[in-house]
């Protein structure tokens, strides 16, 4: 009992919000009707639900970098692309055998984690800040763009996999489980829910230990004031560094995730609109806070979705409306400021 | 071919990818530097600029009027757009950031709903020109000059006019500015308007050589950012001399490998400059002088 206490304890701190019985006992209530939402739903809803998990790693990443650290990384896409692209060049090439496609989603997050390294080298130590910070991310992601985009022709492959420019690599196999009487492949249907699921509750559990360690606060102390956080003693380069590294490998995990669920990436999944809408996600949700973001992705990306199904060229306004409206009246986020007002309502401790 | 054939065609090039990092980043430099704003919906100024221009050209205007019209209305537009958003987040630059990439959404995407995927475009004017077995269009050469041009515009207007005077006063210190008088909002408001013009009159004149798709804003808006974060805070001592080495990357790039090297080109040498500049060219220059 005493384990387990302290491990909630580790849960909970001034960088999150939602604490107490109550907040985890809402919390099981949602995770149990997550879990048995499969049974009641058809094979169509339960892929599609998959499809808007994916995306909530990317957006959760983002929420660390921008949202704790205060460092406006824009080129989430880029290494959503990276991971993605890995992914189909390994499987494709290696096949899916001996649980081969659970190795290459390692590689493949590894891959986009190693180019966030050296990208994040040259950025944070060379001390960008601010502004440039997110345009030189942004440029980034537009060149990778362009650079994939004009792979089409055959000279382009790396192993057997063609990475066919604008049209984008495909058929590339699904998440497939090695078991005893015959591998379980993860089609976008309830196994690979599952599977996504556990990975989202295990992220976003990770990321509440991890913001409320001393790493997180550290993190938040630099976003307040960079230069009162390197006086206090603590390498502000590293830290950026860690959020940056940690976040672009959530990107990438969300990049592979999408790829084995359409079995389908392209270049303009990294493109200046793909990137702008994780922006709006956690912008919108509320960033500073990864349950906000969780919501708010979920949320936004569904109210998107039913958009392009009735006026599918409006989406895009709407999101662009709903961004500027975030920013000019709530932004802190939608959600965020909610949650503070009922906090404040009910008379709770805490600046939740 | 010889020598002099060569080294012409080697400054042409130059030339041309001068031409083109200048004017791209023009307006979003006169606008950081005097706000610490970089406006993300940029290329939707150019954009806007373009389309403009390439309407009232239809209607059999010269294509010079047309140019200055599509400067105007972006111009307009830009007032607007700061009026509307923009003022009420000077207190937050990197919020303005966000804001102008939902702008960036919107734009993009409304053009797309009112006016079609394309639009028909006008010929690029004046021909070309022969030199050493080569071709060269002399759209290109006007283009060179206009970027002169324009450097020389801003630093007249910024050094010899009292619009001048009262903006430096602001950049330099805001308060002692509005202190003696100088209403600092309207100063912010022109010199948005003023960016937004600048990215419009790139788009009118870059118009005539392109196709004009809603999305044409991205094209110049990498090498736009390239130029600033090279160049910093500073037009004339910044912009200037970044487009001026970013150029001679360009063009390398390009004629060795192509378009997309000359791009990657850009892109590694930014990254390496902040690594060894973190505040530009001009923050490298103003601190020797100082």
């Amino acid at each position: 009992m005493n384990a387990l206490t302290r491990f909630f304890a580790r849960l909970e701190g001034p960088q999150t919000i939602g604490r107490g019985p109550g907040f985890w006992i809402g919390f099981l209530v949602v995770l149990t009707g997550a879990c048995l939402y499969p049974q009641f739903s058809d094979g169509y809803t339960v892929g599609n639900t998959v499809y808007f998990f994916t995306w909530v790693f990317m957006a959760l990443g983002l929420s660390l970098i921008w949202g704790y650290g205060g460092a406006l990384s824009f080129g989430q896409t880029a290494f959503f692309g990276i991971a993605g692209y890995s992914y189909g060049i390994l499987t494709i090439n290696f096949g899916a055998a001996y649980g081969f496609t659970l190795v290459a989603v390692v590689l493949a997050v590894a891959i986009a984690a190693l180019f966030a390294v050296l990208l994040g080298y040259f950025l944070f130590f060379g001390r960008i800040s601010g502004v440039f910070l997110g345009i030189v991310t942004l440029s980034v992601t537009l060149v990778l763009e362009r650079f994939m985009a004009q792979t089409a022709g055959p000279e382009w492959r790396i192993g057997s996999a063609r990475l066919n420019g604008f049209n984008g690599m495909s058929n590339m196999p699904p998440l497939t489980i090695p078991w005893p009487g015959g591998d379980i492949v993860l089609f976008p249907d309830v196994q690979l829910y599952y599977v996504v699921l556990g990975l989202l509750v295990l992220v976003y559990l990770l990321l509440r230990i991890l913001v409320n360690s001393s790493f997180g606060n550290v993190l938040v102390a630099i976003r307040e004031n960079p230069e009162r956080a390197e006086m206090l003693g603590y390498d502000i380069r590293k830290y950026q560094l860690g959020a940056f590294v940690i976040g672009a490998a959530l990107a990438g995990l969300s990049g592979v995730l999408y790829t084995t669920w359409g079995q389908y990436i392209t270049p303009s999944s990294m493109g200046m609109t793909a990137a702008a809408l994780p922006i709006v996600w956690v912008a919108v949700g509320g960033r500073s806070d990864i349950t906000s973001t969780l919501i708010g992705t979920l949320v936004v990306l569904s109210a998107f979705q039913a958009l392009t199904i009735h006026g599918s060229q409006y989406a895009l306004v709407v999101m662009g409306i709903l961004l500027v409206l975030t920013v000019l009246i709530a932004p802190r986020g939608l959600i965020l400021s909610g949650a503070s007002r009922i906090g404040r309502l009910f008379g709770k401790r805490g600046d939740a | 071919m010889d020598v002099g054939t060569l080294a012409f065609s080697a400054l042409y090039q130059f030339g041309d990818a001068f031409a083109f990092l200048v004017l791209s980043a023009c307006g979003l430099a006169v606008i950081f530097g005097m706000m610490g704003v970089i406006n993300l919906a940029h290329g939707e100024f150019i954009m806007c600029g373009a389309y403009v221009t390439v309407s009232v050209a239809h209607t059999g205007l010269p294509l010079p009027l047309a140019i200055a019209c599509g400067a105007i209305v972006s111009a307009m537009v830009g007032a607007l757009v700061e009026l509307i958003v923009i003022r009420h987040l000077y207190e937050r630059p990197l919020d303005t950031i966000v804001a102008t990439w939902g702008l960036s959404l919107i734009a993009t995407q409304g053009t797309l709903i009112l006016l079609g995927s394309t639009m028909a475009g006008v010929g690029t004017p004046f021909g070309s020109f022969q030199m050493g077995g080569y071709s060269y269009s002399l759209y290109r050469l006007v283009l060179f000059f206009m970027a002169l041009a324009v450097l020389a515009g801003l630093y007249a207007l910024f050094n010899w006019t009292r619009f001048g005077v009262m903006a430096r006063a602001t950049i330099q210190v805001p308060h002692m500015a509005a202190a003696l008088g100088v209403d600092t909002r309207l100063v912010y408001s022109l010199t948005f308007a003023l960016g937004a013009g600048l990215a419009g009159l790139t788009g009118g004149l870059y118009a005539p050589t392109m196709t004009l798709v809603p999305t044409m804003g991205t094209t110049f808006i990498m090498e736009a950012f390239v130029t600033v974060v090279v160049g910093g805070a500073d037009v004339f001592l910044g912009t200037a001399p970044a487009a001026a080495v970013l150029a001679v990357v360009k063009s390398v790039m390009t004629s060795w490998q192509g378009q997309l090297f000359g791009q990657i080109g850009l892109l590694v040498t930014v990254i390496i400059v902040i690594r060894v500049l973190p505040k530009g060219i001009s923050g490298f220059l103003l601190r020797e002088r100082a």
